[in-house]
């Protein structure tokens, strides 16, 4: 890769962008985005798919079964002698 | 063992038609999740109450939370009864550790937690390729998107089919999923996934572009496909 941001080409900056992501660089104002339309295509992409994942799997409740399970559940461990808080804190 | 009867319900809420399943939280935008998290006396107090074995404060913070729990089960297993057997796990996995929760995190971010690993356990258990979430946020080499450098024929801005993207979503290795419903779908931030799935923030960050670049892929793939018949 070459040491000037915008000399990059587009597989240098594609392929360091994981990277760059993670460091918590601003990628909109990477040298190479503010000169490269398909750049900015493809991270604008990306976008679109984070966007539309808002609308992604509707937010549901489980049936109450679930519950009267669990009910049963936790009755069955006091019967066993299970007693909360032996395991560890960290679930 | 909690009375089915009549548990604990949140202040100012009615439960008409489920006196055993007591009324969650109402429904948050899953992108407002992450803001959604911050304690409230209600939930500390049903919490501390639970903590010392009150049946019904337990069911109160079932309430409060099921919605989430269950919802994420569902978003990684993709299968109404396998998710609600995940749902009722993690609960009971809540029940008996709920008295050694110190508060190092917030609770919502613990409960995450500890139902992920529940899932992640299933998934284990079903052979799929993910063995640890140390795994999950390692995927091999082969796992990962293909880069198409600055190729022109991107697009997909206004043009995205929700089912194409839900299969997608669906066909991504587990890892990858878990990050993308973390934080694009439920609105978890990248701080927050950290602390649940024990790596870094820029480890999330650069697992959830991962991720996004394999949505991507596929869903660009199934267009080109369309495009051929």
């Amino acid at each position: 890769m070459t040491g000037d941001p915008s000399k990059m080409t587009c597989a240098e900056f594609q392929a360091h962008l994981s990277e760059l992501i993670a460091s918590g660089e601003d990628i909109s104002a990477h040298a190479h985005i503010q000169s490269c339309e398909n750049c900015r295509a493809f991270l604008a992409d990306l976008e679109t798919i984070a966007e539309a994942a808002r609308q992604l799997f509707p937010s549901v409740e489980p049936s109450d079964k679930v519950w009267e399970q669990i009910q049963s559940a936790i009755a069955q461990d006091e019967d066993d002698g299970i007693d909360p808080g032996l395991t560890p804190q960290r679930p | 063992m909690p009375d089915s009867s009549s548990p604990t319900q949140a202040p100012n809420r009615s439960r008409p038609n489920h006196p055993s399943a007591p009324e969650p939280a109402a429904a948050t935008r899953p992108s407002n999740f992450a803001r959604s998290t911050t304690p409230n006396p209600q939930e500390a107090e049903a919490l501390a109450r639970a903590q010392a074995g009150d049946h019904q404060a337990f069911a109160q913070l079932y309430a409060l939370h099921k919605r989430r729990i269950y919802s994420l089960c569902l978003r990684m297993v993709g299968n109404i009864a396998e998710a609600e057997d995940l749902t009722q796990e993690a609960f009971l996995q809540l029940h008996r550790k709920i008295a050694t929760f110190r508060g190092d995190s917030a609770f919502s971010t613990w409960l995450h937690r500890l139902a992920i690993n529940v899932v992640l356990m299933q998934l284990r258990k079903k052979g799929l390729s993910l063995i640890s979430l140390d795994e999950a946020m390692e995927p091999t080499p082969e796992d990962g998107p293909s880069r198409s450098f600055g190729a022109p024929d991107l697009t997909l801005a206004g043009a995205i089919d929700r089912l194409a993207l839900e299969r997608a979503v669906a066909e991504l290795p587990a890892g990858y999923r878990l990050i993308f419903i973390l934080h694009d779908v439920e609105g978890f931030e990248h701080n927050e996934i950290a602390s649940m799935l024990d790596c870094s923030i820029g480890n999330s960050k650069s697992q959830l572009h991962k991720a996004r670049l394999k949505l991507r892929d596929a869903l660009r793939a199934q267009s080109r496909e369309e495009e051929r018949l």
